[in-house]
């Protein structure tokens, strides 16, 4: 018991191993973001409504700016807000 | 060389069911008027807005999807502008990636209203036996 726990002060795992983050579009083959589905872009804003940035949500550039597109293009038509508070959880 | 186009627009929710068809007849008249083959169109029915537009919280929603010249859409937003019924709009150019993604909504779309229709058949079934044990 006490050297296994011993063990795990000597080699301090799983804390330091990053998750490698990918583009969703290019790895599932999305070639078209729609602006009408908001309920798939709501993956793509945070509670304020704000866009996330690519180093967040691991998007390629060529996609990051689809959904940039597609994003302000929804809110243009109400499927999204500008600004709001808890997005998520209404 | 025509360019596919899709508008979804949304109108007052002041009008009745009625007017609200006949505001889409109209712009249906002005897109075949000059020639514009509409592909498909959608009605989304009365929907909330996300934040309200001209004091309004909700709205009908519209979807075109058509063929035509770039003059065309000029003429349609110009009468989307001079129309009061209509709150909000928005024209995109199709890339070939959104031409061959709309069919596949439209499919889907199609096999979801075919699916929903058989449950309710089904249900009906599981009704019958119900009223004759109580009978």
């Amino acid at each position: 018991m006490a050297q296994q726990n011993d063990i795990k002060y000597i080699a301090p795992v799983a804390v330091d191993i990053k998750k490698k983050k990918y583009c969703r579009f290019k790895k599932s083959g999305i070639k078209y973001i729609d602006y009408k589905d908001a309920e798939f872009l709501k993956k793509f804003v945070n509670e304020q409504g704000k866009i996330l940035p690519r180093r967040l949500t691991g998007t390629s550039l060529k996609y990051q700016k689809k959904v940039a597109q597609a994003v302000k293009r929804a809110r243009h038509l109400a499927l999204l807000p500008f600004v709001t508070d808890n997005l998520k959880s209404n | 060389m025509a360019n596919q186009y899709e508008t979804v627009f949304i109108m007052t929710p002041v009008l009745s069911e009625e007017q609200m068809k006949e505001t889409v007849q109209k712009f249906e008249k002005i897109l075949t008027d000059q020639g514009a083959e509409i592909v498909h169109q959608e009605n989304w029915g009365l929907r909330k807005l996300e934040y309200p537009i001209q004091k309004k919280s909700s709205g009908f929603y519209h979807l075109f999807e058509f063929k035509a010249d770039g003059n065309v859409v000029a003429e349609l937003e110009l009468q989307f502008r001079r129309d009061e019924r209509i709150m909000r709009f928005l024209t995109v150019t199709m890339d070939k990636y959104a031409i061959a993604y709309a069919e596949k909504r439209r499919n889907n779309r199609k096999a979801k209203a075919a699916q929903e229709e058989q449950p309710v058949a089904e249900e009906v079934v599981n009704e019958e036996p119900k009223t004759e044990v109580e009978a």
